[in-house]
């Protein structure tokens, strides 16, 4: 690996109750992913790979342990600035697309921006420019229902790209598509990669770990194997 | 982007928001008129008694006006004596009494004022003039019965004696004018004629005596320093200010007033729990969209202002809509009530007061406020990783 560590963590343990009973979600992972990378989380259905997105997406926190992101410890944040730090400095990236129903595509892009108190004007550029780039200019006026589903997760990427995320973490983001429009969110993953943008995917789809320069692969709350693969050209 | 989206959210289901609109509408409509029922008979009776400006009633002792058919005897004198108190304007002396309207019909009969025609505030003309003596001013109602007309002259007497079967006083009296009477109904048949024509007609009963004195004070004098100043020269009267009468009214009234608390109160709850409902059910159906609005760096407290702008939505509507079918209610409700046999014409039972009006709504709408709060903040509270996972699991 070359470059800062842009996510940092250290023996995090993420345990939830169940009936009276601890599950242990993620059991001492410790982690450091730099800037500019693109990598696959790969591992069986329960193996705590989700979670680990989430304590990295400071959405969640550590039963112990820590995350650092871009030298802020999320972890230790309180809620109030943990939601801030989401909304500027990290982009996610959902296998449900999650799109509010009752927004436009653009108006979804902009939400975000509108929380981060960008001037209207500037939004709306923003958001054009983003549904330019996701290919789907023409889609702006569109509800997520007269989307299709590969078209959703576009829109849900340029949302998450809407504030300038320093990373991009996504869940199964191929998850409910079909191998061609799967292969349109691959594409553009790696394109937002070539141009620097990091990069966290949590997977089960074999073609977009593939297409990661690294894929961490997870058992039991574990890491079990870190490894990168050959950078292509 | 707040209100946009909480006004999409309502929008997204229109049908379901229709409803709870109608729901707060009728509640907000029901707390309006429990509000204007509680007020409104005080505040209209007390107008009623302000009417030509006399302040004080003064009645035989221990009775309150027409309560009961006593009369305060050398009534003359009486009149002098209150006239000579500081502050005192005018006295309008007054003697109740029932007449008989004879003729070629069957007698009709009709309660009858005697009064001085130059300070009365019993009534005014409609047509024609102010009584003389052996003249009187009658209701449409007692014109109508009779038949007669103003300029006609009526077999009228004050009595009757069933052993004898005759009437008594007996006097033929001309129609001078048509009145509305202030404290009557428009149903009721009566007529004034001055008071010594009454007092004669009364014979020795009725000589010198009167029902009631009507009292104007002067604007700076206060009039229950009169009132007391009245009952320390008379001391076989009751003086009664306007505001000890509405006092009296009032007390009357509480049960009025505790049923339109009582329902007034329940709208008020009604309405919180409907709006709570709507807002709860609302907000359980996109529990996933606002985890996902905190996942992207929404703030709780934004994700609270939405929901509770919500519920003000639904709030504010409904009151609006309430307020128009609130005081259409009223108006429907005060013409039937307004038709009980012996009602006063000024009286009303719903009166529309818009302080006491936007302060019921305000709290119908502050109560939609509280309503939104505690799903609100619950669901912006709920973990955020927890409830994804439970949603993409659902």
């Amino acid at each position: 690996m070359s470059g800062q560590p842009l996510l940092s963590v250290r023996d995090a343990h993420r345990d939830y109750p169940h009936s009276g009973e601890p599950v242990h979600a993620v059991r001492g992972v410790s982690l450091q992913v730099t800037e500019g990378e693109y990598v696959a989380i790969v591992g069986p259905s329960g193996c705590g790979k989700s979670t680990l997105l989430n304590l990295l997406g400071a959405i969640d926190r550590p039963t112990t342990g820590s995350v650092t992101i871009g030298g802020t410890a999320v972890s230790a944040l309180p809620d109030k600035a943990a939601t801030h730090f989401r909304l500027t400095n990290i982009g996610f990236v959902f296998q449900r697309f999650y799109l509010l129903p009752v927004l436009t595509a653009q108006e979804n892009i902009e939400l975000p921006m509108a929380e981060a108190k960008v001037a209207l004007a500037e939004r709306h550029e923003r958001a054009r420019e983003l549904l330019g780039y996701v290919g789907l200019a023409a889609r702006a006026d569109h509800r997520p229902a007269e989307l299709s589903g590969g078209e959703q997760q576009r829109v849900a990427i340029a949302r998450a790209l809407a504030n300038r995320p320093i990373v991009l973490l996504a869940d199964e983001p191929t998850g409910e598509l079909d191998a061609r429009t799967g292969g349109e969110v691959i594409a553009l993953f790696d394109r937002l990669n070539r141009e620097g943008m990091t990069i966290v995917v949590v997977t089960h789809d074999e073609k977009l770990a593939g297409a990661a320069r690294r894929v961490i692969h997870m058992l039991d709350g574990r890491i079990v194997r870190d490894e990168p693969l050959l950078r292509r050209a | 982007m707040r209100f946009q989206l909480a006004a999409l959210s309502l929008r997204r289901h229109a049908s379901r928001t229709l409803l709870a609109v109608l729901g707060v509408a009728v509640s907000a409509a029901m707390l309006l008129d429990m509000v204007m029922l509680a007020t409104g008979m005080r505040q209209s009776f007390a107008s009623l008694l302000g009417r030509n400006g006399f302040t004080i009633r003064v009645s035989p002792r221990g009775t309150l006006p027409f309560d009961t058919e006593a009369t305060i005897a050398q009534a003359g004198d009486a009149t002098a004596a209150i006239a000579r108190i500081s502050g005192v304007t005018a006295v309008a002396p007054v003697l109740g009494t029932t007449i008989h309207v004879l003729g070629a019909r069957a007698p009709v009969t009709a309660f009858a004022l005697g009064v001085d025609p130059a300070v009365q505030g019993d009534y005014q003309l409609l047509s024609g003039r102010d009584p003389a003596a052996n003249e009187l001013v009658a209701s449409d109602a007692l014109l109508r019965a009779t038949g007669a007309r103003v300029g006609d002259t009526l077999d009228v007497a004050v009595g009757f004696d069933p052993q004898l079967r005759t009437y008594t006083g007996r006097r033929r009296v001309a129609i001078s004018g048509r009145a509305r009477f202030t404290y009557l109904s428009a149903d009721d048949r009566a007529a004034a004629l001055q008071l010594a024509t009454v007092q004669a007609m009364g014979g020795a009963d009725r000589a010198d005596r009167a029902s009631l004195f009507m009292v104007r004070t002067a604007p700076n004098v206060d009039p229950e320093a009169a009132r007391v100043a009245i009952e320390r020269a008379l001391p076989r009267v009751t003086a009664l200010s306007t505001a000890g009468a509405v006092a009296e009214a009032e007390r009357r009234l509480s049960y009025f007033r505790q049923l339109a608390f009582i329902l007034g109160a329940v709208s008020l709850i009604v309405g919180f729990l409907l709006v709570t409902t709507i807002v709860t059910v609302s907000v359980n159906e996109r529990i996933g969209e606002i985890a996902i609005m905190r996942a992207i760096g929404v703030s709780r407290i934004h994700v609270v202002q939405q929901i509770v702008i919500e519920g003000i939505g639904l709030s504010l509507t409904g009151a609006a809509a309430g307020l128009v079918l609130g005081v259409f209610t009223a108006q429907w409700l005060n013409s039937i009530l307004r038709g009980f046999p012996g009602l006063p014409d000024a009286i009303d039972f719903f009166l529309f007061q818009p302080n006491s009006a936007f302060r019921a709504l305000a709290l119908l709408v502050a109560s939609g406020v509280a309503a939104g709060i505690y799903p609100a903040w619950r669901a912006a509270s709920l973990p955020i990783s927890a409830t994804l996972r439970e949603e993409a699991v659902g």
